[in-house]
């Protein structure tokens, strides 16, 4: 327990006297910034694709992109989210001569790659919806797509927003990759603390409560919003 | 309602297949203004698909559907500008389960005013309202429509709190709010409790009794006999025999209409 203690006394030291915090603040930023970013950006994406995805398939241009779609998820999808953001950040950019800072990289790729993933569950939200919603928003002389935005995704979302929750989440754990491309998220952050203090085992035990707080919170959040949602349903 | 007795919906040689079921094997006839149709006939006869490809919620196989002058089977025509004029009652309401009562019933008349207001052109002379008279407007007039319903304490109540009846007298409202040209009504009560069944049909036969034209597939053969001109017998896929609800019933023709009024009446 004594030696515990010291351990203990060493991260604070490290942590408030040698403006560990600054960087654990940074890295709390960055992740929740990557993770939200990406959410958003794949709620966009995944909604544009899931949408083509359930297009009527008789109009050659609405089979041209599916396949595109398809090619895309699957893309996404088949390959570690590590390696998605090596290339692009190691091989897209030099090939095309842009420079972005890693953190702008990470939350695109995070934004491409749950994209991919949202449009799955999106897909299911949206034939999940009664087809008859679709043909009162066209019998009263709505158009597809004004049915399909104002009518069929809002009670799509609602139906997935759990599923949308455990996405958010993994997305917000998913964010320790960003090290490789030399983000500072949560891991780099205590990570330096650890080296700086010569020991590692309060610095990754925090860095546990860290995430399982996070997670928490996001949990309760998506409880509170469906109780919300769900009540505006019975009024 | 000025010009009754012209025709309205022009339907020639309609054939309708899914995949290799031949659903509709050329049907013709043509609706008048104020006229009030009722289709009747066994399930699977085609009634509802012949009903929907009136306002092209299925697309025709071949054949032609000539709506106020406009031929809505060619593919040039914009079928949502037509089907603001032809209003759609369905079995189970279809009412927007994510919006309240009062905002079903704006929905079209607010979308239709927002998109007449995004094509206005500066030079065009006739003005047209702003957006936020076109809502007030909205309101106004779905306001009056659930009094004459007399559900206006439900305008802002979702539809899963309503009784089947009155999600479909929500329903009718929210297609009249377009001041539509016709409605058409697939099977409207079949839905319902039977205690519910008579409000719907009641406030069927007050827009009746006001001249609106009136497509309508049902099973109240008492509706029939009181509201239509015309009723219609169809059977696979096509119209059988057609006459005044007097004759149809009282002097049937066709023997599978004969059986089949046994079986119903
Ligand atoms: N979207 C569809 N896809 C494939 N087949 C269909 C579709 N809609 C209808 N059918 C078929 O068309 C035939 C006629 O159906 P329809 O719904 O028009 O009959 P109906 O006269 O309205 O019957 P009911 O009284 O049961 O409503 C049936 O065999 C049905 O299976
Ligand atoms: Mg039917």
């Amino acid at each position: 327990m004594n030696s515990f203690m010291v351990k203990v006394n060493r991260f604070i030291e490290v942590f408030i006297e040698q403006g560990g915090y600054n960087e654990v603040l940074t890295g709390l930023k960055n992740t929740l910034l990557i993770a939200v970013t990406g959410l958003i950006i794949g709620i966009v994406i995944g909604t544009l694709i899931a949408t083509v995805r359930v297009l009527p398939k008789y109009k050659l241009i609405s089979r041209i992109l599916d396949k595109i779609c398809t090619f895309y998820v699957a893309l996404f999808r088949g390959t570690p989210m590590v390696v998605q953001l090596l290339v692009f950040y190691y091989v897209m950019l030099p090939l095309i001569c842009v420079k972005m800072t890693s953190v702008s990289v990470a939350i695109a790729v995070f934004g491409l790659n749950s994209g991919a993933y949202i449009s799955e569950i999106m897909r299911a939200g949206i034939l999940s919806v009664d087809p008859g919603q679709m043909e009162g928003g066209r019998s009263v002389g709505m158009s597809y797509g004004a049915t399909m935005m104002k009518i069929v995704i809002p009670q799509a979302i609602k139906n997935i927003l759990p599923t949308l929750g455990n996405e958010f989440i993994t997305l917000v754990k998913e964010t320790s990759v960003v090290s490789f491309v030399g983000a500072t998220d949560l891991y780099v952050a205590f990570n330096y603390i650890g080296s700086n203090s010569y020991e590692f085992m309060v610095p990754y035990l925090v860095m546990a409560l860290i995430y399982i707080v996070i997670v928490c919170l996001i949990s309760l959040g998506i409880k509170l919003m469906e109780r919300r949602l769900r009540k505006g349903d019975r009024k | 309602m000025t010009e009754n007795n012209k025709d309205l919906i022009i339907v020639t040689d309609l054939h309708k297949s899914f995949g290799t079921n031949h659903v509709l094997k050329g049907v013709s006839t043509t609706i008048k203004k104020g006229e009030k149709v009722v289709v009747i006939g066994p399930s699977g006869s085609g009634k509802s698909t012949f009903l929907r490809c009136l306002n092209c919620m299925e697309d025709p196989t071949s054949g032609s559907v000539l709506f106020d002058g406009v031929e809505l089977t060619d593919f040039k025509t914009d079928i949502n500008v037509q089907r603001q004029k032809m209003g759609m009652v369905f079995q189970h309401f279809n009412l927007f389960a994510n919006k309240t009562v009062i905002e079903n019933i704006m929905m079209a008349p607010i979308y239709v005013a927002k998109k007449k207001i995004r094509k206005h052109k500066k030079s065009d002379p006739t003005p047209v309202d702003d957006l936020k008279t076109a809502k007030r407007k909205a309101r106004e007039t779905a306001e009056a429509l659930l009094r004459r319903i007399g559900l206006e304490d439900k305008a802002d109540a979702y539809p899963s709190s309503l009784s089947g009846g009155q999600k479909q007298r929500v329903a009718i409202i929210r297609s009249l709010a377009m001041n539509p040209d016709v409605i058409l009504f697939d099977e409207p009560t079949s839905a319902l409790d039977p205690e519910m069944v008579g409000e719907v049909l009641e406030l069927m036969k007050e827009l009746a009794t006001e001249g609106m034209t009136m497509v309508v597939v049902t099973h109240e053969m008492g509706f029939a006999r009181e509201v239509a001109d015309r009723v219609v017998f169809m059977d696979e896929g096509k119209f059988v025999e057609e006459a005044s609800p007097e004759e149809f019933f009282t002097n049937p023709k066709a023997p599978r209409l004969q059986e089949f009024l046994s079986k119903v009446l």
